[in-house]
């Protein structure tokens, strides 16, 4: 069916013209937004769903003394960071002496938190690189951690003296995420804390 | 120096591509002969360079050429030969490379059997073509470059991803690439289309078979993939709602509805509006989809390595063409549709229904693309992060394409323009009524999941029989076929095949998994597994475990099979390779788990019943989208 | 596509206990770098086929909280297998399918559901679609009433199927 010239042409309607503009361009702009995020090394990474949150309730064994067991209510009154970490973990062997820098400052409580790990190699891994934490827990199984949200080793938490999970950071740490994230929130709390009261705590 | 010459002759391809876009399409618009002739040996050109750089590639893979980056990021001195060859494409620099290739060949396919076509349209359709290639190789050799030097080479590579270090690696990509490329010739078609401002049936006979052998290609592309994915990942699943093969399925999702479109547009002359906008729609789901894949933006198993400045490339392509040609269509498009009475139509229409069946396929794409997105789109408006799986797909897409199959058979049989209701209704009610009956029965058989299995049934017998009535109708009346009808059948038959193994296997598939020490049997079904032990295996670059596994169907031997757990050389990487039997009426696919010590292992069965119907139907479909492109009524002049 | 002959002789098999004396430093060397976390690889026991399935079900719904876009039941990462365990146990100590997942979801966040949440926040996500069906019904219905209108019969010279 070869046709002569067309009969009236009908132009587009308006709206179905509006709407593709603004299709085109809302799709457009989302995939500039996308470009944009992938280059972030953090894209992947899953925020934590404790955040504002109180830290799970949990009683574990120390891993220098399984005798020991160490409960959450124990630790609260002051803040501390919980460092998961394995010696499996070729990760964790990297952050390792950043980590044992940031100890030292004995500006908090630095708390290991060993995942997954047989006791012996994970005594032989602190043997070997130093053990820059007041206390190591040991959580072999690996169910305590899943009340954590843990996903991977290592990743570090900051919770606050009333127990209040304030920070996570998923990855090995380097100097410039305790600088520009762990420090700022640790001064936040010990802000709020100076000035919810001018009493000094009681030691933990 | 072998590598240079590569590059060489790929910024000469660019040339090339310069001169078939610029010349032509320039010439179309004044009529100038001279210019518009260009075209074709600047498009044979262009292939002949292309496949040069091609072979430069292959030779360094061949010859281990560790100097090459490229070559020493994906492969290995103990890299079997054959992946060699295939490794060429199994990351981004080497598939793009291969996606310019495929574009050239189709550059240079439609060079050739173009003769018929009036000069002014060739020249538009190459120039288009031009211009995809343009931005294609200056994306390779401006981002991209496979043939980047490594100074100093390495002594030894990287290797070559062990799950892409198999047979399904080889035909894969290029039958993908083929199909999605191939979308770049009605696309052309299309801006020719506007540009001249006519749409009329010629225009259809020469579009149309292009457009199927591209379906038909995708469905292959697609259908491989998913067997692939199948025996290589270990689980038995063969389709994931992964991003990167939603991006492979929209642009399938809208050449379905544009090969029926066409088909309308041809006969009838009328949708030549939704027609145009269908084919620059499924082009650009084919850009799109390459954008996603390869920029980062989403994450999947999948995808090539992130990297932004890539991303921002294509995307500023993709904006350029496919916005180009959306205002080309929109300042065009309204001289093509109008109320010519010839072509109305009443509401009891083949045309009614084909609309009903593009806008189905439409809303089935649009919603892929909206979960693909959409996690994507909850972070940017700061809504957390959202996952969107399978359990979102699989739902929306069955209650999208419910109504399709349920009008499928209708189709064929209705008339165009004006027929009563009751009429296809009476010769399509007793077998609705047979499928029904049959779904009930299969129903009360079904040993589990029966819901699931019932409507399995009910659907593919619908489909089956209803299609089989319109060629019981043919043949009753002047007993001839034309090969689109053929095809027709193929592709709707297909359908019918695909649809009973999609659903009966998720209904019926069963999955075991526990500890066997050799010489213990599992019993599954009707199934004997007996596990009889694991040795160890060298191959040229891994080393394996390698269990025996004996199978026995009603107490008869069935099968001995040879699951592995390999672990590759380079990277240590640990690759589960299932043993499978497989026969048409259902798999037996057994995967090893973790050793348990004693001799003892953790061993995986699934019985997958009716699984091979899937990808025999996309066979039958792909085979139907062929057929079709062969009917004689194309090579009318 | 014609492949460039290659002029090299044929591999010499002396070399083949080269190669695998290759093959196995490297494997030594990639064993030694792979200490595994702890871990028990037993299969999980259910109490029944009915059990068996009802898992089955669920962890394909979950998401592998560590992986590129895998779901639970398919993937291998360590805190899949752990996962795997805790959901089962959680059944077998009588939860539900919905109370298993807001577990989950306390722990993880809503990442970790497959299908997601249906409120208000994902109300385009699970309402555009059929939102924009009918309205493309209604455009469907409008096209069709307009081009009714005006009808020349087709004639009988023109295709006919």
């Amino acid at each position: 069916m070869s046709d002569p010239q067309p009969t009236p042409s009908r132009p587009l309607p308006p709206v179905a013209i509006v709407i593709g503009v603004l299709f085109f361009f809302g799709l457009l702009g989302l995939m500039v937004y996308g470009v944009m995020k992938s280059g972030a090394p953090d894209r992947d990474v899953l925020p934590s769903a404790l955040i504002g949150k109180p830290a799970p309730a949990f009683e574990l064994p120390v891993l220098h003394d399984p005798q020991i067991r160490v409960g959450s209510d124990e630790l609260r009154g002051a803040p501390y960071v919980l460092n998961v970490w394995g010696s499996w973990c070729a990760a964790c062997r990297e952050e390792h002496p950043i980590l044992t820098r940031f100890a030292e400052t004995k500006r908090v409580r630095v708390i290991g938190y060993n995942w997954k790990d047989e006791p012996a190699d994970a005594l032989r891994w602190l043997e070997q690189l130093g053990n820059p934490f007041v206390l190591v827990l040991s959580d072999i199984e690996g169910r305590t951690a899943i009340d954590w949200g843990v996903t991977a080793a290592p990743e570090t938490f900051l919770v606050d003296g009333s127990g209040v999970v304030r920070w996570k950071y998923s990855g090995a740490l380097t100097q410039r995420v305790i600088d520009t994230q762990l420090v700022p929130e640790l001064e936040k709390i010990e802000r709020a804390h100076a000035d919810a009261s001018p009493v000094p705590p009681a030691a933990p | 120096m072998l590598p240079e010459l590569g590059q060489i002759l790929l910024v000469t391809a660019l040339l090339m591509a310069l001169l078939q876009t610029v010349l032509p399409l320039w010439g179309a618009q004044r009529n100038r002969a001279a210019w518009m002739a260009v075209a074709r040996p600047a498009a044979y050109a262009q292939l002949g360079l292309l496949l040069g750089a091609f072979a430069v590639l292959t030779a360094a893979f061949v010859t281990q050429d560790f100097s090459v980056r490229y070559v020493a990021e994906n492969s290995n001195s103990l890299l079997p030969m054959a992946y060699r060859y295939s490794a060429v494409w199994g990351a981004h620099e080497g598939s793009l490379l291969l996606w310019a290739l495929v574009l050239a060949l189709w550059c240079g396919a439609v060079a050739l059997w173009s003769k018929r076509l009036p000069a002014q349209v060739a020249a538009r359709v190459l120039g288009v073509l031009g211009i995809i290639s343009i931005g294609f190789l200056a994306f390779l050799i401006f981002t991209s470059n496979p043939f980047a030097r490594l100074i100093p080479a390495p002594l030894e590579g990287r290797d070559l991803n062990p799950l892409l270090q198999d047979p399904g690696l080889i035909i894969h990509p290029p039958m993908l690439y083929i199909g999605y490329v191939g979308f770049a010739v009605p696309f052309a078609f299309a801006i020719a289309a506007l540009l001249e401002g006519r749409v009329d049936a010629r225009w259809l006979r020469w579009t149309r078979p292009w457009t199927n052998v591209a379906w038909g290609f995708l469905t292959l592309g697609i259908a491989l993939g998913s067997w692939w994915a199948y025996y290589e990942l270990g689980w038995g699943g063969w389709w994931f709602w992964d991003p990167v093969e939603n991006a492979s399925f929209m642009p399938w999702l809208a050449g379905a509805a544009l090969i029926h479109s066409q088909a309308v547009t041809e006969k009838r002359g009328s949708f030549a509006g939704w027609t145009l906008l269908l084919a620059i729609a499924a082009f650009a789901l084919s850009l799109l989809g390459t954008f996603l894949v390869r920029s980062g933006v989403l994450t999947s198993v999948h995808s090539f390595a992130a990297d932004p400045a890539r991303g921002t490339f294509i995307l500023i392509f993709l904006a350029l063409v496919i916005g180009g040609a959306l205002l080309l269509y929109v300042l065009r498009a309204g001289a093509l549709g109008s109320d010519d009475p010839r072509r109305g139509f009443m509401p009891t229409s083949r045309e009614t229904l084909l609309l009903a069946n593009n806008l189905l396929l439409a809303a089935a794409c649009g919603m892929v693309l909206l979960g693909t997105l959409y996690p994507l789109l909850a972070d940017a408006l700061g809504l957390g992060k959202v996952s969107v799986g399978p359990p979102y797909f699989g739902t929306l897409f069955v209650v999208l394409m419910a109504p399709l199959v349920a009008l499928l058979p209708f189709g064929p049989l209705v008339n165009w323009q004006r027929d009563q209701a009751s009429r296809a209704l009476a010769m399509l009610a007793p077998w609705a009524v047979l499928a029904v009956l049959l779904g009930v029965i299969a129903y009360f058989m079904a040993p589990q999941g029966a819901l699931k299995t019932a409507a399995g049934v009910t659907g593919a017998a619908w489909v089956m029989l209803g299609t089989a009535r319109f060629a019981w109708t043919r043949l009753r009346g002047n007993g001839r076929f034309t090969a689109e009808m053929i095809g027709m059948l193929l592709g709707h038959g297909g359908l019918a095949v695909f649809l009973a193994g999609a659903l009966l296997v998720e209904a019926l598939n069963v999955q075991r998994e526990v500890a066997m020490a050799p010489g213990q049997t599992l019993e599954i079904g009707h199934y004997a597994v007996r596990f009889e032990g694991v040795d160890h295996q060298q191959g040229p670059n891994y080393v394996a475990d390698r269990g025996h596994v004996r199978v026995r169907y009603r107490d008869r031997a069935l099968a001995l099979l040879h699951p592995e757990k390999r672990q590759y050389a380079s990277g240590g990487q640990t690759m589960t390779e299932a043993g499978i039997h497989a026969r048409l009426s259902g798999d037996v696919y057994v995967a090893l788990g973790e050793s348990l010590g004693n001799n003892a292992w953790a061993v995986r069965v699934h019985i997958k019943p009716f699984v091979r119907w899937i990808w025999l139907g996309a066979l039958l479909m792909a085979l139907g989208g062929f057929v079709t492109a062969a009917d004689r009524r194309f090579r009318r002049p | 596509m014609p492949m460039p002959r290659l002029s090299r002789p044929p591999r010499p098999d002396r070399y083949r206990g080269l190669r695998g004396l290759v093959l196995a430093a490297l494997l030594g060397l990639s064993a030694v770098a792979l200490a595994q976390a702890v871990s028990d690889p037993t299969p999980l026991q259910y109490r029944n086929a009915a059990e068996e399935a009802r898992f089955h079900a669920l962890a394909a719904e979950l998401r592998c909280v560590q992986c590129q876009n895998q779901s639970l039941a398919d993937s291998n990462a360590q805190i899949a297998h752990d996962l795997r365990r805790e959901v089962l146990v959680l059944m077998q100590q009588g939860n539900s399918d919905a109370q298993i997942k807001q577990f989950l979801v306390a722990r993880y966040g809503e990442f970790v559901l497959y299908r997601p949440v249906m409120d208000a926040r994902n109300a385009l996500l699970w309402f555009g679609p059929l939102l924009a069906l009918l309205g493309g019904a209604g455009v469907l219905a409008w096209v069709v009433r307009r081009r009714s209108r005006q009808i020349q019969p087709m004639d009988d010279n023109e295709a006919r199927w």
